[in-house]
């Protein structure tokens, strides 16, 4: 596939690690901050092919896993309604709440749907008059101009059976709240390539010129996160504290202005609460006043539902790049991706669930340990 | 999650006054919102995330990007004894200086 293919060139890949090892001269902790890009470090082993002087570290950039437990539980207490037709991304079913998941609210009886684009939720609203149709609203900046316009469109058509159960988070504050916390290990990061196509990078300047930190702008494929890599040791290593663009190719430093405004004109910036980590003061997005009759929580009263983690998860500190998954004692043995505990193993994206799934829990743990 | 595929914009359409597009992804062809993308024309390449075209694939940017990177080895030779600037950000920012001159 043409975008695709070239950038998972083996060749390629091999001269930006030897570029990368010719660059490094002493030890650096790097976080790539997209859970896509986890995924695809972890999947195609790149962190091994590192110099054991680059360590990345994985950020909290998995929009599944960061969407806290009682948005789940108010999910589920709607899905359940007999006049409700829930939808969904699939990677949502699976989350676990307080008591199971979608999928077994759905074995139950209740018509819960994955959709692949919130633009589909209006058809199903359109075709069941008679039915309440409400969208899980979760995602980064990336997702935000798709559900934003489905809440647009049905004002716009008059579609009054569509709601949205809002869960939306942003990147900047998130980066800044690791940058902040006193543990903080991270020297350098590999930026969010998709929330970027959409925001632009302008954002990030003055948190990399605050902080000290070099910030790339970073795509998903192997050679995409390996220049990612290469660009920030450059810049740790000439003593530059930059943002830079190595996802030129569909990253503007405006990003996409209608989409933006789109966003702005839909949603306000809120104080949200991400699993694991717990509130971070305007991290997130919520409905505009104007949208009220759109937002699932007000229809449905379930704002006072409240859940709690279960104790034994440490996915607070992998999303903050403070441990590793295999750092668990659960990791592999009670929290596998089939009966997940905590947000770091929920959706595929997540660096516990990406660790299990390529094998990482048969690896033994002083090799990983050194490697990262 | 926030994964964006490339896809070719191969027709338009439009629903319920809503812009949309046939997008091509190597062969399998599916249906995108191009609202975001109001300069787009047929033959250009678009990243399509949860069925909404985010941004435009900048053919040259991308062109240049993978010629720089599959040159790696042979700017090695050229490579100049300061160990601050390597090959690869003197080959860009030349780039970038020549585009602007």
């Amino acid at each position: 596939m043409k975008f695709v293919d070239e950038y998972r060139d083996h060749d390629v890949a091999q001269k930006l690690i030897a570029e990368i090892k010719r660059t490094v001269t002493r030890p650096w902790v790097l976080m790539e901050v997209c859970g896509g890009q986890t995924h695809s470090i972890v999947k195609y082993g790149l962190d091994y092919l590192l110099p054991k002087e680059v360590e990345l570290v994985h950020g909290p950039g998995c929009p599944v896993c960061v969407t806290p437990i009682e948005m789940i539980d108010r999910a589920h207490a709607i899905a359940r309604r007999p006049d409700v037709i829930f939808c969904s991304f699939g990677d949502m079913l699976r989350v676990p709440g307080s008591n199971g998941d979608l999928f077994q609210v759905k074995a139950a009886g209740s018509d819960v749907r994955i959709v692949y684009s919130p633009l589909d939720c209006l058809r199903i609203a359109s075709a069941n008059p008679d039915k309440k149709v409400v969208f899980f609203a979760i995602g980064f900046e990336t997702t935000a101009p798709a559900n934003s316009m489905s809440v647009w469109q049905a004002k716009a058509q008059g579609i009054r059976n569509y709601s949205v159960l809002v869960s939306h988070v942003m990147v900047p504050p998130s980066i800044t709240g690791i940058l902040q916390s006193p543990n903080n290990r991270v020297q350098g990061f590999l930026g969010p390539g998709h929330v970027c196509a959409v925001m632009g990078y302008r954002e990030y300047e003055p948190i990399a010129e605050r902080y000290k930190v070099p910030i790339v702008i970073t795509g998903f494929e192997p050679l995409d996160l390996l220049e990612g890599v290469l660009m920030t040791v450059r810049q740790l290593e000439q003593g530059r504290a930059e943002v830079e663009n190595q996802y030129a190719r569909a990253v503007t430093r405006d990003g996409n202005v209608p989409a933006q405004n789109m966003i702005s004109r839909v949603f306000k910036i809120a104080d949200r609460s991400w699993r694991g980590i717990g509130i971070i003061p305007k991290s997130g997005y919520r409905l505009n006043y104007e949208f009220r009759d759109y937002d699932a929580e007000r229809i449905f009263e379930v704002e006072n539902i409240l859940a709690k983690e279960p104790a034994i998860c440490i996915s607070g500190q992998v999303l903050r790049g403070l441990k590793k998954p295999h750092d668990c004692p659960a990791f592999g043995k009670e929290c596998t991706p089939q009966s997940p505990l905590g947000a770091t193993m929920v959706s595929a994206e997540g660096a516990c669930a990406a660790y299990y799934n390529y094998g990482r829990h048969m690896v033994a743990v002083e090799t990983v340990g050194a490697r990262g | 999650m926030c994964l964006a595929i490339p896809g070719k914009i191969v027709e338009f359409h439009e629903r319920s006054g809503v812009r949309m597009g046939k997008i091509d992804y190597g062969g399998i062809t599916r249906d995108a919102c191009l609202e975001y993308i109001p300069d787009a024309v047929i033959g250009d390449y678009v990243m399509v995330h949860v069925g909404f075209a985010i941004s435009k694939v900048d053919e040259e940017e991308a062109a240049r990007t993978y010629q720089i990177l599959a040159e790696l080895d042979q700017l090695q030779e050229l490579d100049t004894p300061e160990p601050e600037i390597g090959p690869l950000a003197v080959t860009r920012e030349a780039q970038r200086r020549e585009e602007k001159t």
